[in-house]
């Protein structure tokens, strides 16, 4: 490939990127415990965050005095925030799951199926 | 003739580094997918999470990846640690999904994989600054960004974490007392 023997550049990280994107997808689809999936989830967020700051450090134009410009760093910032007020709320959905059907198996989630 | 030691340039410091962090979380992330024990992946999501900070190392970005380690590695994972510990019966639970839900979802993420990889081949080279240029930039920087044209999100970020400590210790808590109650 050619990538391999180029300079790093912004396409190194896409592809990096991209792989933790496509981990992250595969384990939630795959995965029957919740809390795996959970985890899918900040996966598929962790690759997100690697876009916006390659995104930012590769692309972003300069300040006036000279200095990077971080809008892809702040927004990479709230993703964190979120992700992990996301899983305190996820793990106490699941920690009532598992007080109601005695297991974390998402599969024997299927009271509201018609 | 002495031989002088050959001192590694700048550009191969910089890949040398790209790709021991880019190779640990790729190969973390394939484990998370791989591995059937809960708390095996947990471990491997923690390599992952510590490998993406040091990518954010090499991109000029030492206060994301500060944050990222004590927020993410350091908190939001032991979270799930937690969550792993309180809601596994038996240490050896393991759930298998069916075969051709595993096939599916092979497919799928292949297929997604190829699409991307086609995406970003597709932008043009020598998009952006070379890598080993390094820029500092003072962290007063991020706080005046942060309380200056990003005011409103950081307010609304405290609101929102203010709201999930409360409904996730609401939801946590149980419905125990709720029983009790009603057969007194």
């Amino acid at each position: 490939m050619l990538l391999a023997t180029a300079p790093i550049a912004l396409h190194h990280y896409l592809v990096v990127g991209a792989i933790l994107f496509v981990c992250g997808l595969v384990t939630m689809l795959t995965k029957r415990n919740a809390i795996g999936i959970l985890m899918g989830v900040e996966l598929v967020l962790n690759a997100a965050n690697v876009n916006l700051v390659a995104f930012n450090r590769f692309t972003q134009g300069a300040t006036a005095a000279g200095a990077l410009r971080l809008d892809g760093q702040i927004f990479a910032i709230f993703v964190i925030v979120l992700a992990a007020a996301e899983a305190a709320v996820a793990l106490a959905i699941f920690l009532n799951f598992y007080n109601n059907f005695s297991t974390i198996d998402v599969e024997r989630a299927q009271n509201l199926k018609g | 003739m002495v031989l002088l030691a050959q001192q590694p340039d700048a550009s191969t410091l910089a890949a040398a580094m790209f790709y021991l962090f880019a190779a640990g979380a790729a190969a973390s992330a394939l484990m998370v997918v791989i591995s059937r024990n809960i708390v095996r992946m947990a471990v491997a999501l923690m390599f992952t999470l510590t490998s993406v900070a040091g990518l954010y190392f090499t991109l000029n970005a030492e206060f994301l990846a500060a944050v990222q380690l004590v927020v993410y590695a350091g908190g939001t994972l032991i979270l799930i640690v937690f969550g792993v510990m309180l809601t596994s019966k038996s240490p050896f639970s393991r759930f298998a999904p069916r075969a051709g839900e595993v096939a599916a979802a092979i497919a799928i993420g292949g297929l997604l994989l190829v699409g991307l990889l086609y995406g970003i081949n597709s932008i043009p080279r020598g998009t952006g600054r070379p890598l080993e240029t390094g820029d500092a930039y003072p962290l007063q920087q991020l706080g005046q960004a942060l309380l200056g044209d990003y005011l409103i999100p950081f307010e609304l970020a405290s609101v929102l974490l203010l709201v999930v400590m409360i409904g996730a210790a609401y939801l946590a808590k149980g419905r125990r007392r709720e029983h009790e109650s009603r057969e007194t």
